[in-house]
């Protein structure tokens, strides 16, 4: 390995322009002459709107326009969109209610789009929509999801009288039913996993400009797939045809899956753009952001668990109701099914599952993938689940787990997925080493003694990642197909840039992929570019989600070094005088095989643009070359979290001791982003388990709508973590890279969860753990043992 | 409208703003100084820390009229002569960032930590001094380990140049 290649933990070569103050956001871009959105947002959340007078606010200093659903209407821009067809069990469509930018007739959520103003300063702006005169016909809210679906429910979508956007269902239900017919213990459970914000540091914002020379729009904006946003934009949405729009996401400030979607905000300030004349800037405040950005999780399930008399798993069912808020967001659909359900089997051989999911539209804020997506709601029923039926049986956590690990590879589950390869025990293994298991019970002891409880908890999760094949992802109703594009340029002296479909924000792209072209080919890191987040750019790509840049986006770029380095044997055979089959490449050099004769990397690139060597009959000018790279499977990351806590009985705060972490993510570029990857996500996970929780009181008013009402993890809340690794290297990858981005948000709910209960000595707890919730539990056992 | 005037990363700039606007708008908005980040509007993530007259201060909290006469330091005025702050530094080595949004916020708190608490900050000390400062990315793993690898530095190169 060198100092900068494939497993090394170099230094992220991003960092300088972070450090020094020096990055470039969207909110950080002012175009000459640029005027300032500002969103007048619906104070109800199911309201009709009968008259919105905008005559004293158009009025006011500074006020260049305030558009409405009526000018959109006009203009005949579409509605936003749900890319992801789900069906029906009878095998009818799903409900897709519509979704216009700026609300046409109905706000249905606190913080719906009503109106925009746009005027010389964000000041005025704001100031105006104060003007703005709305007449509502207020209507009952159903602000959650039994709400929704209670007899006379107020109808959210007319398409969808009963609130039900689906119901949907997967797996085997007669093989199932008959698993549980022969049981001999059945372990219940209801979960509920709770609603969060996802809070990017970053706020999301958007500058939209015309040129009324070129036609050609350009938006600025916070985004994790620029050119899936154009695509939205240009063929559903309709704001310009994609030759005539550039999308540009600079450096982004976290995403975590909310900066995925197309919202209302950018499509209505690249719109405006041109219907004002000037460019258009909008940036979120806090509040907003909690008010409009997609939420994530809010599933309430009913989860059993179908045991034999020696303890092995013969069985799974599981009914789940599913939040999707009061529009179909951009992927929502596809979050408490195909991302849900394909991964109840955990890493456990299971013969037969079936699981039910009614997903429900109520008056909040639209809920889509969020750090995970689907992903960590399957790991808290499947862990939730293994750790109380262990329990209920007397046996131990961990030994219950193994007994019922899949050990043989490739395993087909009874829901779609078939893993490839892995080795669970490994990695539980390694895990109960590192957090010293064999002595929890002097710890507790140790706890016991100053008053405190202590318990520990098991997460053995997996994941699928990468989100390919598009073939496999196609059959499952996605819109799009989720390969990777990229292009690798080599400059005449020798240098690199790679553009790639991958979007950077946060994940260290641009020294990882570095890592990998210097690695390939030889050449020192510095003389590689990473160009990403512009699809003037770049030719196109699907974005950064779904842990997939590693395992599709690196592929993509190793498969065109390939390509480049094909090229480039042919040139140095002219170059060199040699025919191809005789030319060797490595360590940054072209030579002839058995000779002493070679050229380094960088003579050989000028030697293909000179072209002096060959004429242009035998061999095409220049060094550049491009792949789209589609997976052959999803991947599968997997590991084990153990979690330790001590909680205070008479205070009920609890506090994470230590926690371990040990994940199997295949190959590993880089260590050190690797493992601040873990970190992230570990925090994300513990914060709800513990902390977070979206509330909307019975009229819609989200009622934790800043940072002093919704508990974000802080430098106090959290242990310092340790992180191992095992490793199987993925074999449907040229790389062997599982992803490694959403795995502790996944494994880590669960491990929180089973730690808690452990140490109350009972099951009933629910997320977020917090002091008051945990203080009943405790006291409820304490009457529990006085009963006795 | 009113004036102000006060010295930002040693240079002394003057403005005719409107009173209500805060230290964050003036600096990214008025200065272009887009290095101080604003992330909340309830003065709770400390992204948009700065140092005034040598203390750390939320500048979203702070009115620039009131800061008349007063000595700024931004996320941009840091390093000195070219040379990175041991802190940035520390931040860089010790993968203390991922994103960059929370960054010049969470490197002028912990700046500000080394110089009222000392060198010496143990791990619970610098988890309950960066209780101002939110990240969503890292988990604070990192930014602990730099911001105590980078007090430490701060310690040193002060007996350097002594």
């Amino acid at each position: 390995m060198s100092a900068t290649g494939i497993g090394a933990p170099v230094r992220r070569t991003e960092d300088f322009r972070f450090i020094t103050g020096k990055g470039q956001y969207t909110d950080d871009i002012n175009r000459a002459g640029q005027a300032h959105a500002y969103f007048l947002r619906s104070p109800h959340a199911h309201a009709d709107i009968v008259k919105i007078d905008t005559s004293k606010a158009k009025a006011m200093d500074g006020v260049i326009a305030i558009l409405t659903g009526d000018d959109l209407a006009a203009d005949k821009i579409g509605g936003l969109i749900c890319g992801w067809m789900i069906h029906n069990k009878d095998g009818s469509p799903m409900r897709a209610g519509g979704h216009p930018a700026l609300a046409q007739g109905k706000v249905r959520y606190v913080g719906d789009h009503v109106a925009v103003i746009i005027a010389e300063t964000y000041q005025q702006a704001k100031d105006a929509a104060e003007a703005v005169d709305v007449t509502y016909k207020t209507l009952p809210a159903a602000a959650d999801i039994d709400s929704a679906l209670k007899k006379g429910a107020p109808v959210i979508h007319d398409v969808a009288p009963d609130n039900t956007v689906f119901n949907w269902h997967l797996g085997d239900k007669a093989a199932t039913d008959a698993a549980f017919a022969k049981a001999k213990h059945v372990t219940k459970l209801d979960l509920i996993n709770n609603r969060l914000v996802p809070n990017p540091m970053e706020p999301r914002a958007a500058v939209g400009d015309f040129d009324a020379g070129t036609g050609v729009f350009t938006l600025y904006t916070t985004s994790q797939n620029p050119h899936v946003a154009r695509l939205v934009l240009s063929a559903f949405i309709g704001i310009a045809p994609e030759h005539k729009l550039r999308v540009i996401a600079p450096d982004v400030g976290g995403g975590f899956g909310s900066k995925i979607f197309i919202y209302a905000e950018e499509t209505v300030c690249v719109w405006a753009a041109k219907k004002v004349g000037r460019p258009v800037k909008w940036t979120s405040d806090r509040t907003e952001a909690f008010l409009s950005d997609a939420h994530g999780r809010d599933h309430v399930t009913h989860a059993e668990m179908a045991l034999d008399d020696k303890g092995r798993i013969l069985g799974l069912r599981v009914n789940t109701k599913a939040n999707l808020g009061a529009y179909l967001s951009t992927f929502s659909s596809s979050v408490p099914t195909y991302l849900y359900a394909p991964l109840l089997s955990g890493q456990y051989n299971i013969p037969a599952i079936y699981c039910e999911v009614d997903a429900v539209y109520t008056n909040t804020a639209p809920v889509d993938a969020y750090r995970g997506a689907g992903r960590p709601e399957a790991t808290f029923v499947i862990e939730r689940l293994v750790e109380v039926a262990a329990r209920e049986r007397g046996e131990d956590p961990a030994l219950f787990r193994r007994k019922n690990f899949v050990t043989q590879f490739p395993h087909q589950t009874p829901v779609i997925m078939a893993y490839d390869v892995g080795n669970y025990s490994a990695s539980l293994d390694k895990a109960m080493d590192m957090a010293d298991v064999k002595n929890f019970g002097k710890r507790k002891k140790e706890s016991e003694r100053h008053g405190k409880l202590r318990g520990l908890g098991y997460s053995a999760y997996i994941e699928a990642c990468g989100i390919a094949p598009s073939q496999a992802v196609g059959s499952l109703g996605a819109g799009v197909g989720l390969w990777e594009s990229a292009e690798v340029r080599v400059n005449p002296v020798g240098t690199v840039e790679v553009l790639t479909g991958s979007h950077s924000h946060g994940q260290g792209h641009e020294t990882t992929f570095a890592q990998l072209v210097s690695d390939r080919l030889g050449i020192p890191l510095d003389q590689v570019s990473i160009v990403h987040g512009d699809t003037d750019k770049v030719q196109f790509g699907m974005g950064t989600y779904g842990s997939r840049s590693g395992a599709v986006g690196m592929s993509a770029i190793a498969q065109a070094i390939d390509k480049v380095i094909a090229k480039g044997k042919k040139v140095a055979a002219y170059a060199l005088e040699a025919s191809e089959g005789d030319i060797d490449f490595k360590d940054g050099r072209f030579s002839v095989k058995g000779t002493d004769k070679s050229l380094a990397f960088g003579e050989v690139a000028l030697q293909a643009y000179i072209a002096h060597k060959f004429s242009g009959q035998q061999l095409e000018p220049g060094l550049k070359e491009t792949a789209f790279y589609d997976p052959t499977n999803f991947t599968f990351p997997a590991g084990v979290h153990i979690c330790e806590v001590e909680i205070d009985p008479d205070t009920g705060v609890t506090r994470i001791d230590r926690w371990t972490a040990v994940d199997d993510f295949g190959v590993v570029i880089n260590p050190m982003i690797v493992e601040g990857q873990v970190h992230g996500g570990i925090a994300q996970g513990v914060g709800q388990a513990l902390l977070e929780g979206a509330h909307y009181n019975k009229d819609g008013q989200l009622v934790t709508a800043s940072y002093m009402d919704y508990t974000m993890p802080r430098a106090d809340d959290l242990p310092s973590f340790a992180v191992g690794m095992t490793s199987t290297p993925c074999p449907s990858n040229p790389l062997g890279i599982k992803g490694c981005g959403e795995a502790g948000a996944i494994a880590a709910p669960p491990a929180v969860i089973n730690a808690i209960t452990d140490a109350l000595g009972h099951e009933n707890i629910s997320m977020p753990a917090t002091p008051q919730r945990v203080w009943q539990a405790v006291q409820q056992s304490q009457r529990k043992l006085a009963a006795e | 409208m009113a004036s102000v005037t006060m010295t930002v990363n040693g240079k002394t700039v003057t403005a005719t703003i409107d009173p209500r606007t805060l230290l964050s708008s003036f600096l990214r908005e008025h200065l272009r100084l887009t290095g101080t980040h604003v992330g909340c509007d309830t003065s709770q993530c400390g992204a948009c820390v700065v140092h005034v007259d040598g203390r750390a201060i939320k500048s979203c909290t702070a009115l620039a009229v009131s800061l008349d006469g007063a000595h700024v330091t931004t996320i941009e005025g840091l390093a000195s002569d070219g040379h990175l702050h041991p802190m940035q530094e520390a931040f860089r080595e010790h993968h203390g960032l991922q994103c960059g949004f929370c960054t010049p916020g969470m490197i002028m708190s912990a700046v500000d930590i080394v110089n009222r608490k000392g060198a010496m900050l143990d791990e619970h000390t610098i988890r309950e001094e960066l209780e101002g400062n939110i990240c969503r990315c890292t988990g604070y793993h990192n930014i602990v380990k730099a911001v105590a690898a980078g007090a430490q530095a701060m310690a040193a190169t002060k007996v350097a140049a002594e």
